[in-house]
C-alpha cells in the first residue's frame, strides 16, 4: 500500500502545473470560474493550445497522436486542469469518436478524420438519444436505408450537445428492422452541412442553449461513412459506454465545488457570523468533504486497477454514481450558502447595481440546475445500478 | 502509488483468515462471545501464537509491524469472523508502552492481558472531559474515578487508565485485582467492565501522555474501521446470496429491481468506507492522522449503520433471529459506532478545522 505518487508522476504534475499557469489565457479560466457559458471561441482557442503542445487527444494512442499517458498521469493531468479552471475538453471528437475510428474505424477513415479533430478542422456532436429512446437506447427508431452508394436517414436525435456548433455528427441509425433491437443498428458518420438536416435548440432548465433536436429528412450520405460493419453499430455504442473513463468520478470538479461552497460560506453572514460557523451548516460541508475525501481514493483505487489490469472494471460505474451524488451535493450547499443572493436570473442583477453575492457566483442557482444533468446523462445513474446488479453481483 | 498488499501483510492476512475461518465458525463465535468470559481463552492463546499482537506493535518495541496497514490487516480479518478476542485493547496499550519507551514483552506474548480504560460516562470520546484522577502517593500513585465499558477489561490483569495528571494526562498502569473490576458482555458480543478507581495504587506509564492517547485513539479507529469493513464485505455478500436464493412470487427475489439497486447502495457505501480506511491507514502516526481518522469514523458510521440495517430489511424475518449469522453481524456493525467516538462525534472534529 503506497498512496504517494511516484517521483516520475510528481515531475509530470509540475510540468502540468507550470504548462497551465503559462498558457491558460485568463479570460478563458475566468469565464469558468464565473460558471456562465464558454464561447465557441474560447473552447477551440483552449484546444488549440493543448494540440500545439500535444496534449489534447489525452486517451489516444501515441501512434494516433496521444500523448501515451499513464491511467495516473492522466488523472493528475485532469485535476490539475480543474485546480487551475481550465474548460473542460469538448469530448464528443476527442474522446468519444476518436477511440472508436481507432478501434473500430478503417484506415482511411482514421487518416481522413482524426487529424481533423485534433486540428479542429471538424467539431463532433452525438447522435445517440431519441425522443423515444434514452436509457433505453437500443430502441432506438432513426433509421439509415441503402440507397445504391448511399444510406437515406430519416428520423430525430435529441439531447445533442453543443450540435448548434458541430460539423459532423456520429449516429446510432437502425439498419434492420427484422432482427433483436441490438442486432440491427449501425454507426454512421454524417455531415452537418448535408441537405435535410434541422438543428433546433433545446432551452434548458437554467436558460441555457447547451443541447438541441437534430432531425433528419432523407439525409443522403455516402456508404463509405459506415464505421465498422453494417448492424454492429451496439457494439461501438457499448465500446462507448464503458471504454476507458478515468474522469468519471469527477472529483477534481467536486474539489472546485468544495473550496467554492467554503469559500461562500466564509463570506456570508447569518445570525451576525460566518456562515461557516453555523455548526448545522458546517456539519453538512463536513459530512460533503468526507464523502469526498473517499472518493478520492475510491477514484485511485480504480485508477490502479485499469493500470493493472488494461481496462476499467465496472466498478467505474460506482464512481459514477457516487461521483455525481457528491458533485450534487455539494453544488446544492453552495446554493443554500448563498441565500437570496443566489435567487437573480444571472445577468438580471450585476455588480454595481443592487444585490449582488460573492464574486463569481452570478451563475450559481443556474449551474446548480444545469448540473442535475450529471445523473442522468452517460447511462442514467439507475442505469449505472443495473450495470453493477448485473457485472458485479450477478443478480 | 500502489494498492496491492505487501507480501508479507497478504500472507499475514491469509493465516489469520484461515485460523478464524477455522476455529471461529460463526456458531463457535456466537457461543462464546455471550457466555461468560465473552472470549475463548484457548483461541486467544493460539491467535497470540500466531504472532496477532507481533504484527500491530512496531520494531522498536520488540514488534513485527505497528503500521496503519499492519492494523488493518489484522482487524479486517478479525471483522471478517466478529472475532470477540480482545485484541483493540492490547494494541492499544501496545501503542502507549510504545510512546513510552516502555518494555512490552508479556503484552506481545499474551503472558499478560491488558485493557485500555479511557471511556467515563461523562466524557465517552472526550480526552479533555476525563476526569478519573492521579495523586501521588508514596512511591506511586492512586487513582480515582470510573472507566466505562472499557473493552477487554473483564479478562484484563493489567487495565491502563488515561487520568488527569500534572495539569494533563498521564496514562497509569492498574492491577485489575487492586480495582473494583466489573466484567459483563456486550449487546454484539464480547465483553468489557466497569472499572471502579477509589484510592486505587497503581504506577505511572506516561506523564504527559495527550499525543500518545490521541495516537492510541487514532490507532483504535483504524482497527475499528477495518473490523467494519471486514464485517461489512461479509454481510453484503451474504445478503446478495440470500437474494440469490430466497423466492417469493415464484421468482428469486434478487430479480425485484428495488433490492438490486439498494444492494448497489450497500456496495458502493463499503467501497467508500474502505476508501477511507486506506486513507486513515496511511495517515497514522503522521502530522494529519486525528483528522483522518475522523473522517474515517464518520464515514463507517454511517456505511455500517447502512449495511446492518439495509441487510436485516433485505432480508426480511431470518434476519432477525438469533439463530442466523447476519443479525450478529449487523449488531457489531451498528455498535461499534459507540466506541472512540461516534458519527457525529467525529463530524464535529472534521468541522473544528473551518472556523478560522
Amino acid at each position: 500500500m503506497d498512496l504517494s505518487y511516484s517521483k516520475e508522476d510528481l515531475a509530470f504534475r509540475d510540468e502540468v502545473r507550470a504548462f497551465l499557469a503559462e498558457h491558460l489565457p485568463e479570460e478563458v479560466s475566468s469565464a469558468v470560474r464565473s460558471g456562465g457559458e464558454l464561447t465557441k471561441a474560447m473552447m477551440e482557442e483552449w484546444h488549440a493550445i493543448l494540440n500545439t503542445r500535444g496534449w489534447l487527444a489525452t486517451i489516444w494512442p501515441k501512434e494516433f497522436g496521444g500523448p501515451g499517458w499513464s491511467p495516473v498521469q492522466k488523472h493528475i493531468f485532469e485535476e490539475e486542469c480543474c485546480r487551475a479552471y481550465a474548460p473542460r475538453i469538448v469530448p464528443f471528437g476527442l474522446n468519444m469518436l476518436g477511440p472508436v475510428l481507432i478501434k473500430f474505424g478503417s484506415k482511411k477513415q482514421q487518416d481522413h478524420y482524426l487529424p481533423r479533430i485534433l486540428d479542429g478542422t471538424d467539431w463532433w456532436c452525438q447522435g445517440y438519444s431519441e425522443p423515444g429512446a434514452g436509457s433505453d437506447l437500443a430502441s432506438l427508431k432513426t433509421k439509415a436505408e441503402r440507397d445504391g452508394e448511399e444510406w437515406v436517414i430519416n428520423g430525430q436525435k435529441t439531447w445533442t450537445t453543443l450540435g448548434q456548433h458541430a460539423d459532423w455528427i456520429f449516429c446510432l441509425c437502425r439498419t434492420d428492422h427484422d432482427v433483436k433491437q441490438q442486432a440491427g443498428i449501425s454507426f454512421i458518420l454524417v455531415d452537418m452541412a448535408t441537405p435535410g438536416i434541422e438543428v433546433r435548440p433545446i432551452k434548458l432548465i437554467e436558460g441555457g442553449h447547451e443541447v438541441n433536436e437534430v432531425f433528419f429528412t432523407d439525409v443522403r450520405v455516402p456508404i463509405g461513412n459506415l464505421v465498422g460493419e453494417e448492424n454492429k453499430g451496439w457494439t461501438i455504442a457499448k465500446f462507448l459506454l464503458t471504454h476507458e473513463r478515468t474522469g468519471i468520478a469527477g472529483v477534481g470538479f467536486s474539489m472546485q465545488a468544495l473550496e467554492e461552497v467554503k469559500s461562500i460560506a466564509r463570506s456570508t453572514m447569518r445570525g451576525a457570523r460566518p456562515l461557516i460557523e453555523d455548526p448545522l451548516f458546517a456539519a453538512r460541508i463536513a459530512q460533503a468533504e468526507i464523502d469526498l475525501e473517499a472518493m478520492k481514493i475510491t477514484n485511485l483505487r480504480m485508477l490502479f486497477k485499469a493500470q493493472e489490469q488494461g481496462a476499467p472494471g465496472p466498478e467505474t460505474s460506482l464512481l459514477k454514481i457516487k461521483g455525481t451524488v457528491i458533485n450534487q451535493e455539494l453544488k446544492d450547499l453552495a446554493r443554500r450558502a448563498l441565500g437570496p443572493a443566489a435567487t437573480p436570473f444571472p445577468g438580471h442583477v450585476s455588480e454595481g447595481n443592487l444585490m449582488f453575492g460573492p464574486a463569481d457566483t452570478e451563475h450559481n442557482a443556474a449551474r446548480y440546475f444545469n448540473n442535475r444533468k450529471t445523473s442522468i446523462f452517460g447511462g442514467s445513474n439507475e442505469i449505472q445500478r443495473n450495470i453493477v446488479t448485473k457485472t458485479m453481483l450477478e443478480l | 502509488m500502489d494498492f496491492n498488499l505487501t507480501e508479507d501483510r497478504q500472507m499475514l492476512a491469509d493465516t489469520l483468515g484461515r485460523f478464524l475461518g477455522e476455529k471461529y465458525p460463526v456458531e463457535h463465535r456466537i457461543k462464546v462471545a455471550y457466555d461468560a468470559p465473552f472470549q475463548d481463552p484457548a483461541l486467544w492463546d493460539q491467535l497470540v501464537e500466531l504472532g496477532a499482537l507481533y504484527a500491530l506493535a512496531p520494531e522498536d518495541a520488540g514488534g513485527m509491524g505497528g503500521s496503519g496497514f499492519d492494523i488493518s490487516v489484522v482487524f479486517e480479518a478479525l471483522g471478517k469472523s466478529l472475532c470477540p478476542e480482545p485484541v483493540l485493547g492490547a494494541m492499544m496499550a501496545s501503542r502507549i508502552f510504545a510512546a513510552a519507551g516502555a518494555d512490552q514483552e508479556t503484552l506481545l506474548t499474551g503472558a499478560t492481558k491488558y485493557a485500555v480504560g479511557i471511556t467515563e460516562i461523562d466524557a465517552p470520546y472526550e480526552l479533555d472531559q476525563i476526569s478519573t484522577v492521579a495523586t501521588a502517593k508514596g512511591d506511586g500513585f492512586a487513582l480515582s474515578g470510573r472507566k466505562s465499558t472499557v473493552y477487554g477489561g473483564q479478562v484484563a490483569d493489567v487495565v491502563l487508565v488515561a487520568a488527569k495528571h500534572g495539569g494533563g494526562l498521564g496514562v497509569f498502569a492498574v492491577n485489575a485485582r487492586d480495582a473494583d473490576v466489573t466484567g459483563y458482555g456486550m449487546m454484539d458480543g464480547g465483553g468489557a467492565a466497569e472499572v471502579l478507581l477509589d484510592d486505587t495504587p497503581a504506577t505511572l506509564v506516561l506523564a504527559d501522555a495527550s499525543a500518545a492517547l490521541e495516537d492510541a485513539v487514532n490507532a483504535g479507529i483504524v482497527a475499528l474501521c477495518a473490523e467494519a469493513v471486514g464485517a461489512m464485505d461479509v454481510t453484503h455478500a451474504t445478503t446478495v446470496d440470500y437474494l440469490k436464493q430466497r423466492k417469493q412470487f415464484g421468482i428469486p427475489i434478487g430479480k425485484f429491481q428495488v433490492l438490486q439497486h439498494r444492494a448497489v447502495d450497500m456496495l458502493t457505501e463499503i467501497e467508500q468506507a474502505r476508501s477511507i480506511t486506506i486513507k486513515a491507514a496511511a495517515e497514522l502516526g503522521g502530522a494529519d492522522a486525528s483528522r483522518y481518522a475522523s473522517m474515517a469514523k464518520n464515514m463507517i458510521g454511517r456505511a455500517a449503520r447502512l449495511v446492518g440495517e439495509e441487510s436485516i430489511q433485505m432480508h426480511g424475518g431470518i434476519a432477525m433471529t438469533w439463530e442466523y449469522a447476519v443479525s450478529h453481524y449487523a449488531k457489531r456493525l451498528i455498535m461499534l459506532d459507540a466506541q472512540l467516538g461516534d458519527t457525529d462525534y467525529h463530524l464535529s472534529q472534521v468541522m473544528k478545522g473551518y472556523a478560522t
